[in-house]
């Protein structure tokens, strides 16, 4: 994050945030866990997955990278909050949602 | 270019991992697919109407935006979009901007069938090179499920519980799209997730790079407000396609044409019944409930499909 990143702790002084609460970078929620929502988590069987992706773009969270070589990748589990989207879009059965 | 689905998630997205909106929510993957059919090298400013989508990807100091974003209010991301699109175009005369923008307003159904109307309205009808999509959930989710313009007959909403005296929803969902329609601007299309993805992100891409004004409508289901397990979420926009509840069309300067028609249209039980906020329809007593829906979404496919023939 940015050097303009502003503490948004309870105690923080109104004089200590951004003007007009303004934001000087792009996608900082990326510094955001939200995998700790998770209470069931999709797992991989890569001897099933095809790499058709029809997984990749039914994720609401993006947590399913699609890699330089058009392969996607494992999960980011760091985002995924275990909806189970990608498991249901899957034709092959290559996704499991597990405890 | 022909889509691929490979090489339009090669790309990557332009909305960032991190965000607040619920397990399993539509909103997201519309708007990430939407800004995949941005040209990678193209800046956009982009703007959301209040609603689960600003206060999910927007919690000071972070966004979820990787593009310039202008927070807003509820009624006004119409007139917003349409102010800056205006200053790109003056400050781009006078030699003061070289980059290529694009400017997209986002909005759930409360801030586009309602509150924000008449602001879309007037952005529409100036014709500002700009998109407004809406992310139509059917409610206003994010203050706990008021049923809204868009919200469909029957439908089980904190404003419209159903029980011995009332049915749910007592009118039918406005359609905004025909509305859109009307204004004669050049681009208006309606859409949701299916499959490859390939119906929303070229009907994006079309919006996004058609002169003038343009408008998507894309389903975007809440499992909240509509109570279906979250992994259910492409069954329940192929259930909607699939029995012509919401179905896919474009109209290019006022010619309508149907992308998909059902090699045979379901029956409308099939997507209600998925639903909780339908439940209800499905009690002994309720069948003029479900009869009546039918009729209603037949009436709208042949409407539809003789608009579609008009040539
Ligand atoms: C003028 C005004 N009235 C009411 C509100 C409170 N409010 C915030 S979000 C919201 C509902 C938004 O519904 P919708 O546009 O359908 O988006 P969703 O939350 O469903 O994504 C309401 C009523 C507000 N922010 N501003
Ligand atoms: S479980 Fe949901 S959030 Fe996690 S990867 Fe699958 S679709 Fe994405
Ligand atoms: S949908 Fe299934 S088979 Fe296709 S890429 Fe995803 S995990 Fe692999
Ligand atoms: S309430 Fe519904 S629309 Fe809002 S974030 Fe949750 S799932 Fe999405
Ligand atoms: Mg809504």
């Amino acid at each position: 994050m940015s050097k303009y990143e502003k503490n948004t702790a309870p105690d923080v002084k109104w004089q200590d945030i951004t003007l007009a609460a303004d934001v000087f970078e792009g996608g900082t929620s990326a510094a955001i866990e939200t995998g700790d929502w998770r209470t069931i988590k999709p797992v991989i069987d890569w001897d099933k997955c095809k790499q058709c992706l029809l997984c990749a773009p039914a994720c609401p969270d993006m947590s399913i990278p699609v890699m330089a070589d058009g392969k996607r990748g494992d999960f980011d589990y760091f985002f995924c909050k275990g909806c189970g989207i990608c498991a249901n879009a899957c034709p092959f059965g290559a996704i499991t949602m597990v405890k | 270019m022909a889509y691929n689905l490979k090489e339009n998630l090669m790309q990557g997205d332009r909305l960032s991992g991190g965000h607040r909106f619920c397990a399993g929510c539509g909103s997201p993957i519309a708007i990430r697919t939407v800004l995949r059919a941005l040209n990678p090298e193209d800046q956009a400013v982009i703007c959301s109407a209040t609603g689960c989508a600003e206060v999910s990807t927007f919690i000071y100091p972070y966004t979820a935006w990787k593009d310039s974003f202008i927070h807003n209010a509820f009624e006004n991301a119409g007139a917003t979009m349409s102010g800056v699109e205006t200053a790109y175009r003056a400050l781009k005369k006078r030699g003061k901007i070289d980059e290529t923008y694009k400017f997209i307003a986002f909005g759930g159904d409360g801030g586009t069938y309602d509150i924000g109307f008449q602001s879309l309205s007037g952005a529409m009808e100036r014709g500002h090179d700009m998109v407004y999509v809406c992310y139509d959930n059917e409610a206003y989710m994010n203050t706990g499920i008021q049923r809204s313009s868009s919200t469909p007959m029957f439908a089980d909403t904190t404003t419209t519980p159903q029980g011995k005296v009332v049915p749910g929803k007592q009118q039918n969902k406005k359609d905004l799209t025909k509305i859109m329609v009307a204004h004669g601007i050049p681009y208006v299309a309606q859409s949701t997730f299916i499959s490859n993805f390939k119906d929303l992100s070229e009907k994006a891409h079309k919006a996004i790079y058609t002169p003038g004004a343009a408008f998507l409508n894309v389903m975007a289901p809440c499992p909240r407000g509509w109570r279906y397990p979250s992994e259910k979420m492409m069954e329940v926009t192929k259930a909607a396609v699939e029995t012509c509840v919401w179905p896919l069309y474009e109209v290019i300067e006022g010619k309508y044409t149907i992308n998909y028609r059902p090699k045979e249209k379901k029956p409308v039980e099939e997507y209600l019944k998925m639903q909780g906020r339908f439940a209800h329809m499905f009690k002994p007593g309720n069948e003029w409930m479900i009869e009546t829906v039918q009729k209603h979404i037949d009436a709208k496919w042949e409407d539809l499909q003789n608009l579609a023939e008009i040539k």
